[in-house]
């Protein structure tokens, strides 16, 4: 199956179609809880994750939750 | 070594200020350590000790560098009333790998703009160079 992963092509062997879970773990996505997943211009809500298919010819973009906050600081920290 | 255009430089502390007293909160991109556009970000926490960014906002900018030819070099966000370091939870949420993560502080007198790397848990700080 050959997709588009973040704007390149990417191949998963073997598979006419995996879900979006399956997907991360082909890729080998670390963290992948962390993940937000596009699928041909829309962003999934995680819920969706095991049961949006992907497809031959599909476009997935993945990218990390980015936030933070500075309500706590490490111990020691100056 | 993280290298960024005084106007940008500026720009991230008029983001802060014009977002204080919420934690401001943005993209910078360009190629090889150097800076050379920046992405203001909504903070969907609306708050001042939180910051996330909205995943659609990100994506768009994500593509857009990539149009551009530019990675993306760096994650700031602001501290309004604390100081320009990593708190426990921007370690545990610097989950982008290879990029910098850039904080402006206003606790200050003056506004403070340090650059840091982290990845599993560890910070590096890492120098900023202005450049004209």
């Amino acid at each position: 199956m050959n997709l588009t992963v973040n704007g390149k092509p990417s191949t998963v062997d073997g598979k006419e179609s995996v879900n979006v879970t399956e997907l991360l773990v082909e890729l080998k996505v670390p963290q992948a809880e962390y993940v937000t997943v596009e699928l041909n211009g829309e962003v999934l809500e995680r819920e969706a994750f095991d049961a949006t298919v992907v497809r031959e010819g599909d476009a997935v973009e993945f990218l990390y939750f980015m936030g933070g906050g500075n309500s706590t600081f490490p111990k020691g920290a100056k | 070594m993280l290298t960024i255009p005084r106007a940008i430089h500026d720009d991230l502390i008029a983001h802060a200020r014009a977002d204080f007293p919420i934690e401001a909160c943005g993209i910078l991109g360009g190629t090889d350590g150097a800076a050379s556009a920046i992405f203001r970000m909504a903070n969907t926490d609306r708050s001042n000790e939180h910051f996330m960014m909205d995943p659609k906002e990100q994506f768009a900018v994500v593509k857009e560098l990539r149009n551009r030819g530019l990675a993306m070099l760096a994650i700031y966000h602001s501290h309004p009333e604390s100081p320009a370091r990593p708190s426990e939870e921007d370690i545990r949420l610097a989950l982008t790998p290879g990029v910098s993560y850039v904080i402006v502080s206003l606790a200050g007198a003056e506004p403070d703009v340090k650059s840091f790397r982290i990845a599993g848990g560890v910070v590096e700080p890492e120098p900023i160079e202005i450049v004209e």
